[in-house]
């Protein structure tokens, strides 16, 4: 199946009327370069606070590159033109202070990273660098964390063991973790769960639902099924475009370009 | 001939030269510690050396050997562990970076002959630091330099990029998840290349010949003000090295028990340079294991 033979300027996104929907982060013409390589065109997109949106698409189709020029991954790597508004600012002003930035606007990526350091320590660590010192604040902060992701029955005896022992499962919810222990507002998920086992990946969706009463995630996935179990709301990309962004019920049982249609029923990708 | 003829008569080849390799490491190392070890006794490595009569010992060159070795680490590894960093972390692909390799491979081919004479023209006579350890310390450094440099770049690349997203996503600063992730995650094999690279550097004779000077003042090993020209501790004063020494005994010796002190002097520098070698695998293995804690 040819997968250019779509008009890939058909798009059906959808906005959300501020008034009604609070929204998270919203991009305005986002545009990646790889050097001369345009790899993602005129991304218009809000988020809904509190609700967890899925990328969807084939490989190549500019998903995590949209992604990861949210929290400003691809400083270095790629150009990214546009705007990304958070609270107000464009977060991707050559201005604002990265690292700050950062600590509102977690990720967790695709294969576990956990640090080569305990379990506690990978959720201390980047608390320390900020600041916080008083054990029973980290400790507390550690317990909290590790329940939100559903860890913490699972390890709360060995806190002081390495983070490496752990199962490919446990060090990404350790992941997800360390990275709510930052407190940010924005989740964003690279592929969280393709590394990882059946049960190790409802595990992670589990988390997920739990975690999007505090947060507003948006998950980059190649598994369809995992779009539809979790997301409130799904945007297809293909070929470095938007196609089409709706809620996540829509697109997949009534897809309104030919392209989503063919993708989300499995013709290609 | 069958391919499985083939493979076993290709594998018997790489196991028999393999084989030689082994044979001929060990014949020397057996006879170096054969001969030399009769030799070694505590007076041999307590007393100071003869030139003239016999029973002389090696006491001031087993400790000018380590003190030259300790300030050259000294000298040595900020610089590389600098440069190692920006090469690693920092450095952009650009001429200049390219430049910056290709002097560091360029620093690491260099004879040490040469790098002992240009440090005995630069130090010893421009710079009137006289033939001292601290010039040897210094010429020793070249040598080191690039050796080191280019085991910590190749420590710190060892290190998944996923651990650098990690840090980063954490609001962390580069710089901060270079020193607080990068850099622990990279020690066990920074350390082993340390080691290694002193054992290397412990055993050099030539770059020193013309700069630590082919004698070994006495040394007053009751006095340890660096300033004072009798301490063990004064960088200005010559100071003869083990390897330097067992050199000296060869061309020029006239001790009559020459050829056992050179024997005894060579036993003790390779043993010691094994010990290094042996360390470092211990302390590498020991470190991984701390840090993955694979151990627990």
């Amino acid at each position: 199946m040819d997968v250019g033979q779509y008009d890939l300027n058909d798009t059906a996104i959808r906005t959300f009327d501020p008034k009604e929907h609070e929204l998270a982060i919203s991009t305005d013409n986002l545009q990646v370069f790889y050097g001369d390589n345009h790899a993602f065109y005129d991304g218009s997109l809000q988020f809904e606070r509190y609700k967890i949106t899925a990328l969807i698409g084939a490989s190549g189709s500019g998903k995590s590159t949209f992604l990861r020029s949210l929290n400003r991954m691809n400083d270095g790597v790629a150009r990214v033109d546009g705007q990304i508004w958070y609270r107000g600012l464009d977060i991707n002003s050559p201005r604002i202070n990265v690292y700050e930035m950062r600590k509102h606007v977690g990720m967790v990526f695709q294969r576990p990273n956990p640090f080569s350091k305990s379990i506690r320590e990978n959720i201390t660590f980047a608390l320390k660098e900020n600041g916080i010192k008083k054990k029973q604040q980290l400790d507390q902060i550690v317990e909290e964390s590790l329940k939100g992701a559903a860890l913490w029955d699972e390890v709360k005896d060995i806190l002081d063991r390495s983070a490496l022992a752990l199962s490919g499962g446990q060090q990404q919810r350790l992941c997800i973790a360390r990275a709510i222990a930052m407190k940010p507002d924005i989740l964003l998920m690279d592929e969280p769960a393709s590394a990882l086992d059946p049960i190790s990946t409802l595990k992670v969706e589990e988390t997920m639902v739990e975690l999007k009463k505090k947060y507003t995630i948006i998950i980059v996935t190649h598994n369809m099924q995992q779009a539809s179990r979790v997301s409130d709301y799904t945007a297809f990309f293909h070929l470095g475009h938007v196609i089409e962004y709706d809620k996540t019920k829509n697109v997949f049982t009534l897809p309104q370009k030919k392209a989503t249609d063919d993708y989300v029923s499995g013709n290609f990708g | 001939m069958d391919s499985k003829t083939a493979n076993k008569l290709a594998l018997l080849t790489i196991k028999l030269i393999a084989g030689i390799v082994v044979v001929i490491l060990a014949f020397l190392l057996g006879r170096i510690l054969l001969q030399g070890v009769p030799h070694i006794s505590w007076s041999f490595l307590t007393k100071p050396s003869q030139e003239f009569i016999a029973g002389g010992g090696i006491v001031y060159q087993l400790f000018n050997s380590f003190y030259l070795l300790i300030l050259t680490l000294v000298i040595s590894f900020p610089i590389s562990l600098g440069a190692g960093i920006f090469l690693a972390e920092y450095a952009p692909k650009n001429w200049f970076t390219e430049v910056i390799r290709m002097a560091i491979e360029i620093l690491s081919s260099l004879p040490s002959v040469v790098v002992g004479l240009f440090g005995f023209l630069l130090f010893v006579v421009q710079l009137k630091m006289g033939f001292s350890i601290l010039a040897g310390a210094i010429a020793l450094t070249f040598f080191n330099l690039p050796l080191l440099t280019r085991n910590i770049e190749e420590s710190l690349n060892a290190v998944s990029d996923l651990q650098r997203e990690a840090g980063l996503a954490l609001g962390l600063s580069k710089w901060r998840t270079v020193l607080k992730v990068i850099i622990p995650e990279a020690l066990p094999g920074i350390i082993t290349g340390i080691v290694l690279g002193a054992g290397r550097v412990f055993g050099e004779a030539a770059a020193l010949i013309y700069t630590a000077g082919q004698s070994a003042s006495t040394i007053d090993f009751t006095n340890w003000n660096p300033f004072d020209a009798a301490s063990p501790l004064n960088w200005s004063r010559p100071a003869e090295t083990l390897a330097v020494h067992i050199w000296k005994i060869n061309s020029e010796g006239i001790m009559p028990d020459a050829a056992a002190v050179s024997a005894g002097t060579s036993a003790v520098l390779i043993i010691v340079v094994l010990i290094f070698n042996l360390s470092a695998r211990y302390l590498g293995n020991r470190l991984y294991r701390k840090f993955t804690a694979a151990d627990k």
